[in-house]
């Protein structure tokens, strides 16, 4: 598995980026995502859609439907694309230390 | 798809013309876009795969056992002993080439081992060469060449560059299978620990816990609640969905896919919708299941034992209930496992009974050995008897269009029963050309677990022959939907439609039902389930009764 280095951290990722472990999740996790995602300032509402992610995470042991998190977060799916780029998989899962989803989706 | 050319530059790039060179004589080059990640060794060690490592299919090495060589002879022996079909099928080609161009892999890249003769030929040169006397002797003469690693490569990369969706089959004189081909060549990968990961997950996930997606029984639960909100607010009436009940009269199963992912999830809402209008109007008494709570089977990707392993969980779930039988929902592969290999693999059942319609008394015959109904049989028995309410106007928006699920439509014959519903719920309904629905119909270019984000570029291209024909009659009747009945389906098509046709959306079958399906007590249903405006829709007029 690939290793990235950022601020003094050391994170196991898959081939798309993602953490190898939730547990080994940090701040400086969150940072190295920002920045390879090209976000320029983690706002209220990044920070809103991490934790609601990760709180259904813990809970369930899997992402949340995108309609969950749009509906729970109140921001719309488009709304949430501009705060992620790359999507509320491939994105703001990833920057929340998430699995990837697999199967029919 | 941000790094892919336009769809206009794909198409200028492809290429039919055969390289000069022998096919033997051309090594693999395996190329990003075209392969999806190898198997996390975590899931494989989940469900007992030999060999599990971290591997990576475009270095040098693969870190292969060192016995590999001698695994796969044997694994090749023992299933020319066990498969009969496999013998045949490596024997008989007579390499007449009809299958050549009917693959929608070949027609979408142009790769010549794409052509099913000849993806087949990568397995049947090592046949020739080591199960055969002419091949014994003859070697190179005869087609047969020795295995290599390179070989080896080349295999895996064009097996999972085969959806197995059974197209080049209805073209072949001698009914040749090339999907099991294709099934039983990646068994033999599954041997040496080269699965690819968006295979080897959801099979961990499945054996865990019901299902691909890894959905425990209370978020499964949490899922459906949270459909059943929208269905209140969208129709204005509360749904009561059962789950796990012992006793009821039907189980009910259907992919995970539809549980999660848009659009299948309005899928969902609308088989919710279903069940509780026959349950007002009929008492209907269906349960759904957080253990089986998944219709698709990645395991039949695999091999036939993880296949088996994985499907055991349907007629378990059945016994453990006590139910009559089982309605299955709008899946592609589901259908083949089970209308080819259920009832011989976990059955025959005693404890079920030959499916019949509590509505309409119909005896589902067909259904009798596997006791599983198709939700399209159901629902077109349900409408020819005339017991749903229907108003097809609230789709007149709608220029819908039907793709055929390989599976459903190749695997078990279900090619009427969607047209009759879907006439029944749409005002508006075109075919695409008929070289390319029915037993025809092109691939969506993702199936048998190809529907990762890595390999996009083979699965937009894979899926050209499909857009083209969505876009002929987006151009000729301005359909602007694509209905199907499978969830790797709704997950795929929106990805090809977004590349080919974007003015073009997916939906599911029972989506456009449910939109129809006129509900007791519902309130005015200005949208559809999406909670999108239905254009024209007139509000009905309302009294000003209780108006100060």
């Amino acid at each position: 598995m690939p290793e990235v280095e950022f601020q003094g951290k050391t994170f196991k990722v898959d081939e798309d980026g993602f953490i190898d472990d939730y547990n080994n999740w940090s701040q400086e996790w969150v940072q190295f995502v920002k920045k390879e995602e090209g976000i320029e300032e983690l706002t209220d509402e990044h920070n809103k859609v991490i934790d609601v992610l990760r709180e259904y995470y813990e809970k369930n042991g899997i992402a949340p439907m995108v309609r969950v998190l749009s509906k729970v977060t109140g921001f719309k799916l488009k709304h949430i694309y501009e705060l992620f780029p790359s999507g509320p998989g491939k994105g703001a899962c990833k920057m929340a230390g998430l699995p990837k989803p697999t199967g029919c989706v | 798809m941000s790094d892919l050319p336009k769809p206009e530059e794909s198409l200028s790039k492809l290429d039919h013309e055969p390289p000069r060179t022998g096919w033997m004589d051309a090594p693999v080059d395996i190329r990003k876009g075209m392969y999806c990640y190898s198997a996390n060794p975590k899931s494989l060690n989940y469900t007992g795969f030999p060999h599990a490592r971290e591997w990576n299919p475009i270095e040098d090495d693969w870190k292969l056992p060192e016995n590999w060589q001698e695994i796969l002879h044997r694994g090749f022996r023992e299933r020319l002993d066990r498969f009969r079909s496999v013998k045949v099928f490596m024997d008989i080609c007579v390499r007449c080439g009809a299958c050549a161009d009917k693959c929608h892999f070949f027609i979408g890249t142009g790769d010549p081992k794409n052509m099913p003769v000849l993806r087949a030929e990568l397995l049947r040169s090592v046949y020739r060469n080591d199960f055969t006397l002419m091949g014994k002797i003859l070697g190179k003469l005869n087609g047969g060449r020795p295995m290599t690693e390179n070989v080896l490569k080349e295999w895996w990369y064009y097996l999972f560059q085969c959806s197995e969706c059974r197209r080049c089959s209805v073209f072949c004189p001698y009914g040749i299978d090339t999907a099991e081909i294709t099934i039983f060549g990646r068994e033999l990968l599954n041997l040496l620990g080269l699965n690819i990961d968006w295979i080897a997950t959801p099979v961990a996930n499945c054996y865990r816990t019901g299902n691909h997606l890894g959905i425990q029984p209370h978020a499964f639960k949490d899922m459906l609640d949270f459909f059943v909100e929208d269905i209140e607010e969208v129709v204005g009436v509360k749904v009561e969905p059962e789950y796990n009940k012992k006793g009821a009269d039907i189980l009910f199963i259907t992919p995970s896919g539809d549980v999660f992912a848009d659009p299948g999830t309005y899928t969902a809402m609308g088989y919710m919708l279903l069940f509780h209008y026959l349950k007002e109007r009929y008492g209907f008494d269906i349960t759904w299941s957080t253990y089986a709570s998944e219709g698709g089977n990645f395991g039949f990707f695999t091999s036939h034992e993880t296949m088996k392993r994985l499907n055991s969980k349907m007629y378990a779930e059945a016994k453990r209930l006590g139910v009559k039988w089982i309605l299955g929902g709008e899946c592609g592969h589901m259908w083949r496992v089970i209308h080819q290999y259920m009832d011989t693999m976990n059955g025959p059942t005693d404890f079920m009974e030959t499916p019949v319609n509590p509505i309409t008394g119909t005896v589902f015959e067909n259904a009798k050995s596997t006791k599983m109904v198709h939700i399209m049989e159901f629902l077109a028995d349900l409408i020819k008897h005339d017991k749903l309410e229907l108003n097809p106007r609230r789709n007149d928006h709608l220029k819908v269009t039907f793709h055929d699920s390989c599976n459903p439509a190749r695997g078990m014959g279900l090619l009427d029963e969607p047209r009759y519903v879907i006439n029944n719920v749409c005002n508006n309904f075109y075919e695409m050309p008929a070289n390319t629905i029915r037993e025809q119909t092109f691939c969506c270019g993702s199936g048998s677990g190809l529907n990762a984000g890595e390999d996009m570029e083979l699965r937009l291209m894979g899926s050209l022959p499909r857009a083209n024909a969505v876009k002929y009659v987006h151009e000729k009747h301005g359909v602007n939907m694509l209905s199907c009945v499978c969830a790797i389906d709704r997950a795929a098509l929106p990805t090809m439609t977004e590349y080919w046709t974007p003015e073009v959306d997916v939906t599911g079958v029972c989506e456009l039902v449910a939109n129809a399906l006129v509900i007791p007590g519902e309130h005015d249903r200005p949208t559809d389930l999406r909670g999108e405006d239905l254009p024209g829709w007139a509000e009905p007029e309302r009294e000003e009764t209780d108006a100060e």
